[in-house]
């Protein structure tokens, strides 16, 4: 892995996939083209139905793309999950309630067949690097929704893939806590050098976190841009008032619109 | 003690009713045995002898727990009188069924949320079963049995018990084990777990609470199977025997003392169910 050169992780060609529904076939995603380098940030956003939980599904090999071809680390999602390629975190944590935090996070661990001793030394390690250290004995109920997201989070991390991937993870929670995980993500994301797929409504969130921002429109989802974020990687909050920031915002909300007034 | 006065205020009024419906009942007797022997009686007179007759229609409370307190503490346990033996027979009986029930409950519903095929073909089954009175069933199962050559009728009562218990715990469990949603099976499916894992890391924990939920309405239905197995000629020990002496041999007060000493039995096992249910849901970390 040298510096500088990019390695695709992610690379979608033609992608189509199409749901067989009762109401007749409907078409999710429609001739997507993306490649993804190790190390971005990739932002998928738009309006709800335009794919973009569903291209990130596919990624993880949840769902089956019905066309074209989609390789995570140059082989097949499913054959990527087995190599524990990415860790996925949901809308909603999704804690186990019956497990302490710590039992939560070692769910994928006992799962894989780590063995004990690695279970707690990885579990110890994941917990501080998302600030949740000294918690692992409690319960989710004990903990905040940010806290539960967090430790969401870190369960994900636990077993070291290489990708991570987000389904609106702070969608669900205030906008404050969701300023202090944003810019926790982005920390996490420079300590670990992860790629993380990340799919947003967000315009700020979007512009704020992500290396490449993926505009998507819905009916059929499909790509309408692709914005590599010209933002320095260190991001205060406070970027969020410069020039350029309120530049690329612009563009992802024309973005947007523009695949409206195609319906 | 605030928890404690609505209940004390019911059963006093359980109990004032009691005594008004038992002088009541009881006085025709009184009132007999006045016309035979050509003399009047007040009610004054009259209400004396409602409390005290030998086999009165409607045994008052404090005959009742007499005879209860002689059956429980009058005699040696392991004597044919006692009724800590025969109640010892039944709980026997109903830890048997309650236990077969638990296994077969917990074994259909697996087979039942595992394969489609069972819930479309057992299921109806399984309700339809219920429809159909178990005393009527009872004596059926306990012919079959000794047709077999089952020695006793242990077997033949645990069956008839379990066939009444295993029905909420069924009913419950397939509940329970669909319980999680699309999202946790999804989580386990990154992982790439198996049906195995994602049985007994998910649908297993996740059906504990309806498991406990079940078992309560279990153990009381496996009790009443035991009593009903023990009513069908033959039985000599247990509560259920009891009553049916009781009842043939016009002996009230063993009917009411076998029909209390159960309802001691069923009150025990649901607090010791209960009991073992707050110490699970404790350790799987419910807010108390």
């Amino acid at each position: 892995m040298k510096d500088g050169v990019s390695q695709p992780v992610i690379e979608a060609k033609g992608v189509n996939l199409v749901f067989q529904t009762a109401d007749g076939p409907v078409q999710a995603l429609k001739d997507v083209n993306l490649t993804v380098n190790r190390g971005d940030f990739v932002s998928f956003i738009g309006p709800s139905g335009c794919g973009k939980t569903t291209f990130l599904r596919a990624i993880a090999a949840l769902e089956h793309p019905t066309g074209g071809t989609l390789t995570v680390n140059g082989m097949s999602p499913d054959e990527a999950r087995r190599k524990r390629a990415y860790g996925y975190v949901f809308q909603a944590a999704g804690l186990y309630p019956w497990r302490t935090i710590a039992g939560n996070i070692r769910l994928p661990l006992e799962i894989m067949g780590f063995s004990k001793a690695e279970q707690d030394e990885r579990t110890e390690r994941v917990l501080d690097l998302v600030e949740l250290k000294g918690f692992g004995k409690k319960f989710p109920w004990q903990l905040s929704g940010g806290m539960q997201q967090r430790a969401s989070i870190a369960r994900a991390l636990a077993f070291d893939a290489d990708i991570l991937l987000m389904d609106e993870p702070f969608g669900a929670l205030d906008e404050i806590v969701r300023d202090r995980l944003n810019e926790e993500v982005l920390k996490l994301w420079a300590r670990t050098g992860k790629t993380i797929g990340f799919v947003t409504h967000s315009i700020p969130e979007a512009v704020y976190l992500s290396t490449k921002i993926v505009v998507m429109s819905p009916r059929p989802g499909r790509i309408t841009d692709v914005i590599d974020s010209p933002l320095p990687k260190d991001r205060p909050l406070d970027i969020r008032d410069s020039r350029e920031f309120i530049e690329i915002a612009h563009r992802v909300r024309e973005g947007l619109r523009a695949g409206h007034h195609e319906d | 003690m605030s928890r404690a006065l609505p209940v004390l205020t019911v059963l006093a009024g359980i109990v004032a009713i009691w005594y008004a419906a038992a002088v009541w009942m009881n006085a025709t007797w009184v009132f007999d045995q006045a016309e035979r022997a050509g003399t009047t009686v007040t009610w004054g007179e009259v209400i004396p002898q409602t409390m005290t007759q030998d086999r009165p229609l409607l045994p008052p409370p404090h005959q009742v727990g007499a005879e209860l307190w002689k059956g429980l503490f009058g005699q040696a346990i392991t004597s044919k009188r006692s009724l800590v033996y025969h109640a010892y027979v039944t709980f026997k009986g109903t830890m048997m069924g309650f236990g077969l029930g638990i296994i077969s409950g917990v074994l259909l519903a697996m087979a039942i949320v595992r394969f489609r095929v069972m819930d479309m073909s057992v299921m109806p089954w399984a309700i339809i079963s219920q429809t159909v009175p178990i005393v009527a069933l009872a004596p059926m199962i306990i012919t079959l049995s000794s047709q077999l050559g089952l020695e006793g009728r242990d077997l033949s009562k645990a069956i008839i018990a379990a066939y009444l218990s295993f029905f909420p715990v069924l009913v419950s469990m397939v509940k329970g084990l669909r319980s999680p949603d699309q999202m946790q099976l999804d989580l386990l499916r990154t992982y790439g777990a198996g049906e195995m894992a994602t049985f007994l890391k998910l649908r297993l924990p996740a059906s504990m609470p309806y498991f406990f939920a079940s078992l309560k309405v279990a153990v009381a239905a496996s009790l009443v199977g035991t009593i009903v197995g023990e009513l069908p000629t033959g039985a000599i020990e247990g509560l259920g025997a009891r009553m049916l002496i009781g009842s043939q041999f016009g002996e009230p007060l063993i009917m009411w003392a076998a029909l209390f000493a159960a309802a001691i039995l069923a009150g025990l096992l649901i607090l010791v169910v209960g009991f073992v249910e707050r110490a699970a849901r404790k350790r799987m970390g419910v807010p108390s």
